[in-house]
């Protein structure tokens, strides 16, 4: 039964991507588009199912197909592990997915490779469906190399556009580079314990005398650097701002609400690991907070509205790092899923805006849509004031209490992230009064088009409003349901609950009075006084270095890719020539060879005769006068 | 058969099978005449035939003569296909002179 539901839960989009591989074309837009939707619909009611059923029991779902590999003493098998974690990470991914799904029937309708887009969709959904729910480090590595596989070819989506062909490699590249983190990481961990297995590794590492905690640390850095590849952290983060390159609802669905989540998933899933490696951990806080600052001062300037959206997808998984890096691996997971729920729905309602207006990205050329669009409008407004934490949307309750972990632990850390959180309220809504407010500033032709998109697009988006509005109810500070769901994952330490106190109310006070401050700020530059940011050419000063991102890209360029571009010229004009010579040399020896040897080959059959007589003669002499 | 072999002694046979060899062999090496080459390969097949034949009485073993029954039954296949290739080459170049067959030049 249990493996039978999980067969279905994973096969199902698998199936999905296979029809519309093959028989995409001849099905049609609408057909292919809906038989993808039901894939991933039927993965989110067997979530469904599963998750009643281990919420009723309390115990994990332990399936193995097969032994996959054994070799002397390590044994990995084929299998998946269906705890508590994953269920939860399924029902978002599925649940968010089926809503993405359906909203790119009518999102990419005018595309005549529509049903490769739902192809590669389900290919991503059946991959991130391995990943999350992989007994062992290997299955989830199959996953997690899929994900990435499918965000590649989504990226480069529209593949016509060399500019999105560059950013879907610099995508696969830059998490080809983490990649290799988590494969090293994998091998110490295997080559410590003989096992990938999580429950094995588990009991190993508890039962374990005289760990080798450096050697483990190791391991856990170079983990980590692979989730810093898939999540976007520092250094690694380049690639997901420009990963907005494909369409957006694949920016929705895989560049943030899921995929780029897995490092978060990653590292929850093995808490035992990071546990015991302290230093690594003051790393991950150190590092998520770094990045969710300078993201978020990126954020400030951009023009972009999906390129707004990217950098606040940075800076708010930075954010989750932080919270991992203080072992409160429940309130990073709790990020992650009101992070899933508004930022989808920003992105949706960002993707319905670019629709609307037939491909324009720029804020500068948008303004007044609020009248044209409503539903979108709203619906974004709800979204905003959740990711800036104005009280009582679900956004306030998670990034609060990952304020206040960081406050019990580190005081500068907690600055950091407060003023992150400060510039995510004010750049949300530079955002949302530069599309939504004021007059129209785009051409008079896109003006008579404006219009509101239609009920597929819509009702996704209402449904992630009000689950926007709602998520938080998981896990209310002091009573939350999220903490018991998961707390059979985690090893607590004593003394760690937070009580609800005068601090935690006077820290709750000054963060909503921060996001109230980042949206005063962005009401009175956006609204009051009417400004509109610059054209290119007019930035000057911080905001020029902050509006080309710190010159990370080209300091990139001059350290990595062009060193390495010189590097393979030099090998392309001398190694390769020396090489090409010497074996073009050999060819022409032998080819030399073989034009003086077919001289002998007169054709004169007598002289054939003679020769072989001779030869008789020799072989026969040569017995006879050898003995 | 034994008394015959006793008269006449194993070495004549030896003698013999030699001297039809080596007029195989000059057979082969003089003669333009593709049909006269392949008479002497013949004569050479033979031969060894006779040789072997000889040996088998010789040592009062079967195996040699059955062996040669094999090596008859395979020469005339071959002459069967080697005639057939004969009358093949006559027809396209209209002449069976080895000096004209130079169509093997390399």
């Amino acid at each position: 039964m249990d493996i039978n539901l999980a067969l279905l839960l994973v096969l199902t989009p698998f199936l999905g991507f296979l029809i519309n591989v093959f028989f995409g074309k001849s099905l049609g837009k609408t057909v292919s588009g809906a038989i993808g939707t039901v894939a991933v619909a039927i993965s989110f009611i067997v979530t469904l199912v599963l998750f009643n059923q281990i919420t009723s029991t309390g115990k994990a779902i332990e399936v193995t197909l097969f032994d996959w590999i054994q070799i002397s003493n390590l044994k990995i098998n084929l299998g998946f592990l269906l705890d508590q974690l994953s269920v939860l990470w399924l029902l978002f991914v599925t649940g968010i997915g089926s809503l993405i799904h359906l909203y790119s029937i009518s999102y990419m309708h005018d595309d005549e490779n529509m049903h490769k887009f739902f192809a590669y969709l389900n290919l991503f959904v059946f991959f991130m469906i391995t990943l999350v729910i992989g007994s062992n480090l290997l299955v989830l590595f199959i996953g997690w190399e899929g994900v990435g596989l499918c965000s590649y070819l989504l990226i480069g989506f529209w593949h016509k556009n060399q500019d999105y062909n560059d950013a879907a490699k610099k995508a696969f590249i830059m998490n080809r580079i983490g990649d290799l983190g988590l494969l090293i990481g994998m091998f110490i961990i295997g080559s410590m314990f003989s096992t990938l297995d999580y429950a094995t590794l588990k009991t190993a590492i508890a039962g374990a005398a005289n760990l080798d905690v450096s050697l483990l640390s190791l391991a856990a850095l170079c983990l980590f650097i692979g989730a810093c590849g898939k999540s976007a952290q520092i250094p690694l983060y380049t690639w997901l701002p420009d990963a907005m390159a494909g369409p957006t609802p694949v920016s929705a669905l895989i560049h943030a609400a899921t995929m780029v989540t897995a490092g978060i998933f990653m590292v929850t899933r093995l808490n035992f690991v990071f546990d015991l490696a302290t230093d690594v951990q003051t790393v991950i806080a150190v590092i998520g907070a770094i990045t969710s600052l300078v993201a978020a001062t990126i954020g400030l300037v951009q023009n972009d509205i999906k390129k707004v959206l990217a950098y606040s997808t940075v800076s708010q998984l930075g954010l989750m790092f932080l919270a991992l890096g203080f072992r409160a691996y429940e309130v990073a997971v709790f990020h992650v899923i009101t992070h899933a729920f508004f930022k989808a729905c920003l992105f949706l309602g960002s993707g319905s805006v670019i629709h609307g207006l037939h491909g324009e990205q720029d804020m500068r050329n948008m303004g007044g849509l609020r009248k044209a669009m409503p539903i979108t409008f709203w619906t974004m407004l709800i979204s905003s004031l959740a990711i800036s934490g104005v009280p009582f949307f679900s956004g306030f309750f998670s990034k609060d209490e990952i304020l206040l972990t960081a406050f019990h632990h580190s005081i500068p850390l907690y600055v950091v992230g407060s003023v992150a959180s400060i510039m995510t309220a004010f750049y949300m809504f530079r955002l949302m009064f530069l599309t939504f407010f004021k007059e129209f500033r785009g051409t008079e032709e896109q003006k008579h088009h404006l219009h509101e998109s239609g009920s597929l697009i819509t009702i996704p988006l209402i449904i992630l409003a009000i689950l926007a509005t709602f998520g938080g109810l998981i896990s209310l500070p002091g009573n939350s349901w999220l903490n018991e769901y998961l707390a059979p994952l985690f090893t607590k330490v004593a003394g760690e609950e937070h009580h609800l106190g005068p601090t935690e109310y006077t820290l709750m006070g000054v963060a909503v009075l921060g996001g109230l401050l980042g949206i005063l700020i962005a009401y009175i530059k956006y609204f009051k006084q009417d400004n509109v940011p610059e054209s290119d050419e007019n930035i000057t000063g911080v905001a020029k270095v902050l509006y080309n991102k710190y010159y990370v890209d080209e300091l990139y360029d001059a350290v990595f890719v062009r060193p390495v571009n010189s590097l393979s010229k030099i090998f392309r004009d001398y190694v390769e020539t020396g090489l090409s010579a010497l074996v073009f040399g050999l060819g022409k020896v032998a080819n030399e060879l073989s034009f003086q040897g077919k001289k002998l080959q007169t054709g004169s059959i007598g002289l054939y005769l003679f020769a072989f007589v001779l030869g008789l003669c020799a072989i026969v002499s040569y017995i006879f006068l050898a003995q | 058969m034994g008394n015959i072999l006793n008269q006449i002694g194993i070495e004549n046979y030896i003698f013999l099978s030699v001297v039809l060899f080596c007029i195989g062999i000059f057979g082969v090496l003089y003669r333009r005449n593709s049909i006269i080459v392949f008479m002497s390969i013949e004569i050479m097949l033979n031969a060894v035939n006779l040789l072997f034949v000889a040996f088998s009485t010789y040592h009062q073993d079967a195996q040699g003569q059955v062996f040669v029954f094999f090596s008859m039954a395979v020469a005339a296949a071959e002459v069967a296909v080697g005639l057939a290739i004969l009358v093949s080459i006559f027809r396209n170049i209209g002449s069976i002179s080895i000096d004209n067959l130079k169509n093997l030049k390399g």
